[in-house]
């Protein structure tokens, strides 16, 4: 095939991709437009192959099996509750793919008489540097929500030093390799000191900053892969992984603007080590927890006109999605309006609320954003709220001396009655005092999220 | 083509594609965040292409054999692994509940 026609045809993709992302802007299409990107990636393929003709035909059918064949048995597999560390996992071999072509083009173009290109070097150390952190980073990213290792900010001694080495490796080898070094070598010392930074540098970042690290990352795999496309002067990768850098970009400023938190302070502010200097200025547990029963709650919520519930990462934890919606589903039958407030930065990657509620079935209406959410609340009789903590904070409006002032939240304080699921009173992950917990019209409903959630199902239908 | 005249017109799709990512990006809702970020997931799987291209080359070494082949591994878990994923959640997304069972 001539480069012109695999050129127009590789055109086509590239409108099926950004179809495929027009196509999110409403949920009624969004999958149809999944599936017209799916179509598109497919013609690329079909364009390569036939492009690449029989050479090692069988060797890249092989790998693409296996490879496909993971890819697909992971996706089938994965409950819902899991995602988060699934994206992660897609977006860190997408990166580590990237970092292999660059490997594979510099040992392909150094014995080449003449020094290689400028452009083309660069892109090969750009594209090397950004895939290897971000294949390293995301297998942490999914090893912490996996649970594989702790999820709170991990730090140890000479942290900045351990960067800083890695660092400068890195960016030497680089700038040699751009100026002209024709050594191998050094890319392999440029991928042996990025894939280290990236471990180093997901590693302090604790779970609850992970939607920002994960919008992150995954602008990082898209520049990788642009930065491919000009090693192998291919407009397809170069477009179509700008698209998700710029997607990855803007997602990573939304998380961090959910917060209140500058990009930089959520990736090296290490969230933990604020708190221990600024608990002292919180009060403390200043006044007095009013635990409640499953009866109680049952009661008030069977007899509200409107009940927003407010879920957490703790609802994600306990998996408890499926028993909210048949509560849910019990107050409307009688008459009661249940609507869920969703904050942006609320669970493990953004958007992670909705996708349960949506597995459970929950009507996406009824998810209501922030803003939406906090017109509501003096209007709510009853705001249940399951495993969320931070998101719903007072201190955030009121405490200056509090680590997270200023990030907008929900403000749940303001209905009616509020009724926390909590499964003790111990800080929530960031481990911040939350005096919501002591306010007057707070009750806390103690136990598993879960467990909760269906003796509350049960107490309702037995009303 | 020569070879400076192909990078400044690269640089010029690269730069229309940020401009045209912002403008599309911008217009999805927070509710689909995650169908969004694996979706775009599964489009950076277009990396596909770049491994196939290198695991195609004729007369090869050891070394772009061995290379090659888990790029090609890495990027069909990523094209494969991505779009089903995705296609899952979305279709999760109704408007309006099936008829209750309960």
């Amino acid at each position: 095939m001539s480069t012109n026609a695999s050129n127009l045809l590789y055109l086509v993709t590239i409108v099926t991709f950004i179809l495929a992302l027009r196509f999110l802007s409403n949920p009624a299409h969004a999958r149809r437009g999944n599936q017209i990107g799916a179509a598109g990636m497919l013609l690329a393929i079909v364009v390569t192959w036939v492009k690449v003709g029989t050479t090692s035909w069988w060797a890249i059918a092989i790998a693409m099996l296996v490879g496909g064949g993971f890819g697909a048995v992971a996706a089938r597999k994965v409950l819902m509750t899991a995602m988060p560390q699934m994206v992660a996992l897609f977006n860190g071999v997408g990166g580590g793919a990237a970092a292999l072509i660059s490997l594979a083009e510099l040992h392909r173009i150094l014995p080449q008489p003449g020094a290689p290109k400028a452009d083309i070097s660069i892109a090969i150390v750009f594209s090397a540097l950004i895939g290897s952190i971000s294949f390293s980073g995301s297998m942490i990213a999914f090893a912490k929500l996996q649970e594989l290792i702790g999820g709170r900010p991990i730090t140890y001694p000479a942290q900045q030093v351990g960067n800083a080495i890695v660092v400068l490796v890195a960016v030497a080898s680089g700038v040699a390799l751009a100026a002209g070094v024709q050594d191998e070598w050094l890319l392999w010392l440029l991928i042996g000191a990025a894939a280290p930074f990236g471990i180093l540098f997901v590693l302090p970042i604790g779970g609850a900053d992970m939607p920002v690290v994960i919008s992150l990352l995954n602008a990082f795999t898209g520049l990788a892969v642009a930065a491919g496309g000009f090693e192998l002067e291919n407009n397809v990768l170069i477009v179509a992984g700008m698209l998700v850098g710029a997607s990855g970009t803007l997602l990573t400023l939304m998380m961090a603007r959910a917060m209140n938190r500058s990009v930089a302070n959520v990736l090296f502010g290490a969230f933990g080590q604020l708190q221990t200097t600024t608990a002292a200025a919180t009060a403390g547990a200043n006044g007095t927890v009013r635990p409640t029963t499953a009866e109680d709650v049952a009661v008030m919520l069977a007899y509200a006109h409107k009940v927003a519930i407010v879920p957490g990462y703790g609802m994600a934890v306990a998996q408890a999605q499926h028993d909210v919606r048949a509560l849910a589903d019990l107050l409307e039958n009688r008459g009661v309006e249940v609507t869920y407030a969703i904050h942006p930065v609320a669970g493990r990657m953004p958007g992670h609320m909705n996708v349960l509620l949506a597995e459970a079935n929950v009507p996406y209406p009824a998810l209501k954003e922030m803003d939406e959410a906090n017109d509501e609340f003096p209007r709510t009789d009853v705001s249940l709220v399951i495993g969320a903590n931070d998101v719903v904070n007072p201190d955030a409006r009121n405490n200056q001396g509090s680590p997270i002032y200023g990030m907008p939240i929900l403000n749940v304080d303001r209905s009616q009655a509020v009724v926390v699921l909590k499964r003790s009173m111990n800080p929530g992950f960031a481990g911040i005092d939350n005096p919501l917990f002591v306010e007057p019209n707070t009750m806390m409903l103690f136990g598993d999220a879960k467990e909760s959630v269906a003796k509350l199902a049960a107490a309702v239908k037995a009303l | 083509m020569g070879h400076t005249t192909l990078l400044v017109f690269e640089v010029t799709i690269l730069v229309l594609a940020i401009f045209l990512g912002f403008e599309v990006i911008s217009k999805v809702p927070t509710l689909l965040h995650t169908p969004l970020m694996s979706g775009t997931n599964a489009i950076h799987g277009i990396v596909l292409v770049g491994a196939m291209i290198v695991l195609g080359q004729p007369d090869k070494s050891a070394f772009t054999w061995i290379v090659g082949f888990a790029a090609v591994v890495l990027a069909s878990a990523n094209v494969v692994g991505g779009f089903v994923v995705t296609d899952r959640m979305l279709e999760m997304f109704k408007k309006r509940e099936p008829p209750k069972g309960q």
